[in-house]
């Protein structure tokens, strides 16, 4: 066989390809300004401190990734994020966790208001037992956000097709959330956070316990609803961050060992400790 | 500790480097073949290692794709998975061109005149795919660059060859025959050396995360 030409094509020459991308160099994003900044965060159980002096930002329309070994931090840091720790006794929190320049921690902060425009999603799906359009209209009840049975439905099927469950619920919204599968309760439970309109969701392995085709339904989700909001996602699986994440955080005992474009840190990390990690070779 | 995918990756290089030596192999027995007349030697490149290495090239791309398949590999692992199946590819052209050597070396041809380099440059190309091939073993991208420095010498060799052999050519019509299996060796055995190139370049990018080709990164 002759020596292929590699001739680029006539029109080609210099497609940077990566500049298209998002998180295509360094921590910069193709995403928007910075919404959340985290410094020097320190946080204790009691006498035992699991987080370290923790460096962090999230900007708008991005994933972001928290990986780490079991037990590293990811999930406390998560819950950081929108003061899930608060009311676990004896837990103390040092440094700033500014949402818009803001920090969420200093007086006069409405935890309830703080909690709507940062919503959550748990690992275990937590339909309350109620039927499936009240679970969706729970936080415009509690928040005061709705008033009119007609804004009600309007936002109860916003919120579900957004959460892409509508198709499969729309005839049954009065029946109850707990009869649904689990990969519908967890898309359920994605509907109710969206239907306060929060600015920022934090996902704690929102799939861990779903079937590979009901993850691909939620990630997929999660890619859409970039557009709107900025995630933050706790995962144990590396390819579910590799796919859908754009930049990630490696947490090893407390510590962000490393935060980068998920691209880099998956091809070629800076550290030896997330090199080790990624590659299984940990420990 | 992913114990049972490292000792693949392991068993993997192995194989690789078992493909690289009997393109070495084929190599060398083109080359010493073609100089020292020696159509035995040059049948058993046909008969015995282009066949292996065509079957090699195939094994180890399938073994590539079930470990990617399977195991997922990141960071270090994927690069180094990558590599291979960039490797293979390049063994089995130097394998090829190595065969296009041992048919110059079959059919009837006359020594070259002195002056010509053929041998030095027939050395220099056996060093960088022997150096390639070791920077692989040792992941030793120092090494490798070494090989991308060779490069350069071998391609300087190739033009002396050639204009020597134009003007050898000028001067005795007669001659022409002789000198275009010349030009042909030295042809191939450039080519054989941007293999090697290539092999090196997949190296530095499996050791160190770099892309150095077309010098798009330092």
């Amino acid at each position: 066989m002759p020596n292929a030409t590699r001739n680029p094509p006539e029109t080609g020459g210099g497609i940077d390809f990566g500049a298209a991308l998002p998180g295509a160099s360094g921590n910069e994003t193709a995403a928007g300004r910075e919404r959340i900044a985290v410094r020097n965060l320190n946080f204790y159980y009691g006498s035992h401190q699991v987080l370290f002096e923790v460096q962090e930002t999230v900007h708008e329309h991005e994933i972001l990734a928290l990986i780490g070994p079991s037990g590293c931090g990811k999930s406390t840091f998560l819950r950081c994020l929108n003061r899930m720790n608060d009311t676990i006794p004896g837990s103390r929190l040092e440094g700033e966790v500014a949402l818009d320049g803001r920090n969420i921690y200093g007086p006069g902060v409405d935890v309830i208001a703080l909690r709507r425009r940062v919503g959550m999603i748990f690992q275990r799906s937590n339909p309350f037992p109620f039927t499936i359009a009240a679970n969706v209209a729970y936080g415009l009840k509690v928040n005061g956000l709705a008033r009119r049975r007609s804004e009600f439905e309007a936002v109860i099927e916003r919120s579900l097709r957004a959460a892409g469950l509508w198709d499969e619920v729309k005839d049954r919204l009065d029946k109850p959330a707990l009869s649904l599968s689990g990969g519908q309760q967890q898309r359920l439970c994605i509907a109710r956070a969206l239907a306060v309109e929060p600015e920022i969701l934090l996902m704690d392995e929102p799939a861990s316990a779903l079937d590979p085709i009901t993850t691909t339904r939620i990630e997929e989700l999660a890619i859409e609803l970039k557009a709107r909001y900025s995630i933050v996602i706790v995962t144990h699986n590396l390819q579910q961050a590799a796919r859908i994440s754009d930049r990630t955080s490696f947490f090893l005992m407390g510590r962000v060992v490393e935060t980068d474009a998920t691209r880099k840190l998956f091809t070629n990390p800076s550290r030896q400790e997330t090199e080790d990690y990624i590659t299984g070779r940990f420990g | 500790m992913r114990k049972h995918f490292a000792e693949e990756l392991d068993d993997l290089k192995e194989h690789l480097l078992y493909m690289g030596g009997l393109v070495e192999t084929s190599l060398h027995r083109g080359v010493h073949a073609f100089l020292e007349r020696n159509t035995a030697l040059a049948e058993s490149v046909l008969k015995e290692t282009e066949p292996e290495i065509n079957r090699l090239q195939v094994e180890l791309d399938q073994e590539v794709l079930r470990l990617l398949a399977l195991q997922q590999p990141m960071a270090v692992d994927l690069r180094f998975l990558a590599a291979v199946l960039k490797i293979t590819n390049d063994l089995e052209r130097i394998g090829d061109l190595a065969v296009n050597i041992v048919q110059a070396a079959m059919r009837p041809h006359e020594l070259a005149p002195a002056i010509i380099d053929l041998p030095r440059m027939a050395e220099r190309t056996q060093f960088m795919v022997h150096a390639a091939l070791d920077s692989l073993v040792s992941r030793d991208a120092q090494l490798a660059r070494q090989v991308l420095i060779t490069d350069d010498e071998v391609d300087r060799i190739r033009d002396q060859i050639f204009r020597e052999l134009i003007q050898h050519m000028t001067r005795e019509p007669q001659a022409i025959e002789l000198a275009l299996s010349l030009l042909f060796v030295a042809r191939n055995l450039e080519r054989i050396s941007d293999h090697a190139t290539n092999i090196a370049e997949d190296v530095i990018f499996w050791v160190e995360g770099v892309d150095v080709r077309h010098h798009l990164q330092p």
